[in-house]
């Protein structure tokens, strides 16, 4: 493989891994409160097509991104109306979120445009197109960090720059604020923080709804910026590829972004490469597609390192009387 | 003291969380455009009114038992088996190896050894996220969605890379031979020249979900296994107390799970394409969920809900092809059913409890 190609395939990997990791940090901030969440899916997928109509029909990326992070939310809303006010079953409430978005998207989309369940190609300002940062032009001509800063960092749209600062970010809010130390023990230890004064209910609520912004962000990038346009199941299981990814980081930031960039690079070698002849070996391009999923299982199974869930996830919170 | 009677919690409550998620689906199709009562007459026009919708109705609905069964007896060992539709998927492979390279004389003994496939590849398919819950401890909600894709990608694997034959273009697996073709309802009912049933899906699998029925049934109510199944779902430290090994029965319980699941594909792939072909499952092992919610993990509660979707999806098509409504209502209305009688099941239980809490303290 030479050098252009590289380049090549890793721009399109960052391209791929901006949704897994919204979605995945995303997963991060509910699971890290307790709430699983296995519903990421069906957020994204309402994001991606309430930004796409919203951008369709006002011409504005922006006002469509909006749209796509108030369909997430009030997804989000359900969820947490369910697993944290009526005390349900948080992996149903999500199973049910899926199919939700899965069925009432193509039911909008075909009232909304009748064009089969998609919304109308998007054009000129209804799309996020890239940024070209400083001096690219310019020090394109550097050898190998020349084109290295000029087609792989820059030239990529607003919402992947965002989805990268969104790593360093989660890390500070998680481990460096109070508002991140409660929301982790809230995870762990709900009876602790109940004790000390703080609204378990208040703290988890938000970290559903910081949850339904993240997954907005990731269903709008994938409808208005790497696609022009929502088709139906669009999503094609990114949210359960960045569920995946967040046991592969074991509900770490930084893990998420590496477990991230693994599982878009894979995503775009097989999209690049149908079979890979490995010198008389064929991998077939099932086994890429079907990669994430294994190596989260070997995770999960703790043969390589121990993924090990927040203490309190899964369960209602109960208060004492 | 129970809280409400036993009728309230196994009817009323369900029940009322129908109507809630039926009351939300009409509002959506008014939202859309259209009125509910005409896509309701139309949908039991098309879906039961004429012996062929009912046809299509009972295919559908042999799907659901399978999965509906299959999901219920994880349940009742609070296990949640959400790889019902990879267990089918590998089902399928099952019933393909069998029919394809076993030379089959009659189709009673080929829908016998077809379905020992279709259980022992899904059963085998389910025992793998169940070692890993049982031994390792690794969340099987987890491990079988992770199952659903790998299946996905095998199923296409083995299909585009050795079951297709030369020169096809589509992925799907050589027509099984004309000796394992399963009766359908009209070889079975209709009388020569009648139209009864004509062209429609159901075939012989349907009674064998039947049989599924009771047989789980039995074993969940009236064997030993069964009791350790519940004890195990109840309390894991009384079961293990009682000397109950749960990685014992979380095993075989996902054994008979997975076995079930895979059982859903005599229906579609012997009973209806005759081949193997890609994602012939179409999401019955999810709807499997909503049906053993909607059920009560109750085999007749699973049959009358397997009924209701499988009227749900007929009528859906039949609304699909006549009005503007896409198919996808019904995904809608199942993920409505899924939240009210699943998620949400508190929101109509709690008033439900104070109510009878209420009217037996003005009676004492």
């Amino acid at each position: 493989m030479d050098f252009p190609t590289l380049l090549q395939v890793l721009d399109s990997t960052v391209r791929l891994a901006t949704p897994l990791l919204l979605a995945c940090l995303a997963g991060l901030f509910s699971e890290r409160a307790g709430i699983f969440d296995i519903g990421l899916e069906g957020k994204m997928l309402m994001a991606a097509f309430f930004s796409a109509a919203v951008a369709a029909m006002t011409g504005s990326v922006w006002l469509g991104l909006l749209a796509g992070i108030a369909g997430s939310m009030a997804l989000s809303g359900i969820h947490g109306l369910a697993s944290i006010t009526f005390r349900g079953n948080q992996l149903i409430s999500g199973v049910a979120i899926n199919f939700l978005a899965a069925g009432l998207t193509v039911l909008i989309a075909q009232h909304w445009f009748s064009q089969g369940g998609r919304t109308p190609s998007l054009i000129g300002a209804g799309r996020f197109t890239g940024i070209t940062l400083p001096f690219a032009e310019s020090l394109s001509t550097i050898p190998i960090l020349g084109p290295i800063y000029s087609e792989l960092i820059s030239g990529h749209s607003i919402l992947v720059y965002v989805a990268f600062a969104c790593v360093p970010l989660t890390w500070w809010v998680l481990y460096r604020t109070r508002f991140g130390l409660r929301l982790r023990a809230v995870g762990e230890a709900p009876e602790a923080v109940d004790t000390a004064g703080v609204s378990v209910i208040g703290l988890r609520y938000a970290a559903v709804a910081i949850c339904g912004l993240l997954c907005g962000l990731a269903g709008a990038y994938l409808a208005t910026g790497l696609q022009a346009g929502f088709v139906k199941d669009m999503t094609a299981g990114r949210g359960y590829i960045a569920l995946a990814a967040l046991i592969f980081a074991k509900w770490r930031p930084w893990y998420a972004l590496w477990a991230c960039l693994l599982f878009g690079l894979l995503q775009a070698v097989a999209l690049r490469y149908q079979n890979i002849d490995l010198g008389g070996v064929v991998i077939p391009v099932q086994v890429m597609d079907a990669l994430p999923y294994i190596l989260t299982v070997i995770i999960l199974a703790g043969f390589v390192g121990k993924a090990i869930p927040p203490r309190a996830g899964g369960e209602p919170y109960v208060k004492e009387r | 003291m129970d809280k409400m009677p036993a009728w309230a919690d196994a009817v009323l409550v369900p029940l009322i969380s129908l109507l809630l998620a039926a009351i939300l689906s009409a509002l959506v199709i008014l939202a859309i455009g259209e009125s509910p009562a005409e896509a309701l007459s139309l949908m039991i026009e098309g879906a039961l009114m004429r012996s062929t919708g009912w046809g299509y109705t009972l295919y559908y609905t042999t799907n659901f038992i399978f999965t509906g069964l299959a999901v219920s007896v994880a349940f009742h060992a609070r296990l949640f088996n959400i790889g019902g539709e990879g267990q089918a998927t590998l089902g399928g492979l099952g019933v393909a190896l069998v029919v394809l390279y076993l030379p089959w004389p009659h189709w009673t003994l080929a829908l016998v050894g077809a379905s020992l496939g279709a259980a022992a590849f899904g059963a085998l398919w389910a025992v793998i996220p169940a070692y890993l819950q049982a031994k390792r401890g690794s969340h099987i909600v987890i491990t079988t969605i992770m199952f659903n894709f790998i299946a996905a990608a095998l199923l296409n694997y083995v299909l585009v890379n050795l079951l297709k034959p030369a020169g096809a273009m589509d992925p799907a697996s050589p027509l099984f031979p004309p000796a394992t073709h399963l009766p359908t309802f009209q070889d079975m009912f209709a009388p020569e020249g009648s139209t009864l049933f004509r062209g429609a899906l159901a075939n012989i699998t349907f009674f064998l979900a039947l049989i599924a029925s009771v047989a789980v049934w039995l074993l969940i109510w009236r064997t030993r296994l069964g009791y350790e199944i519940r004890a195990l779902g109840h309390s894991e430290s009384a079961a293990r107390y009682a000397g109950i090994s749960p990685v014992r029965i979380i095993i075989v319980t996902m054994l008979i799970s997975g076995g079930l699941s895979g059982l859903m594909a005599v229906n579609t792939t012997m009973g209806e394409s005759e081949r193997l072909v890609m994602n012939a499952t179409e999401g019955a092992g999810f709807i499997g969920i909503a049906v053993a919610l909607m059920g009560r993990n109750h085999p007749v509660g699973v049959l009358l809900a397997a009924i209701l979707f499988g009227f749900l999806y007929q009528g859906g098509a039949e609304l699909a092809l006549w009005t503007g409504i896409p198919r996808e209502l019904i995904v809608v209305i199942q993920a409505l059913v899924i939240l009210f009688t699943g998620a949400l099941d508190n929101m109509v239980r709690t008033p439900l409890e104070k109510l009878f809490l209420a009217m037996r303290k003005g009676k004492a």
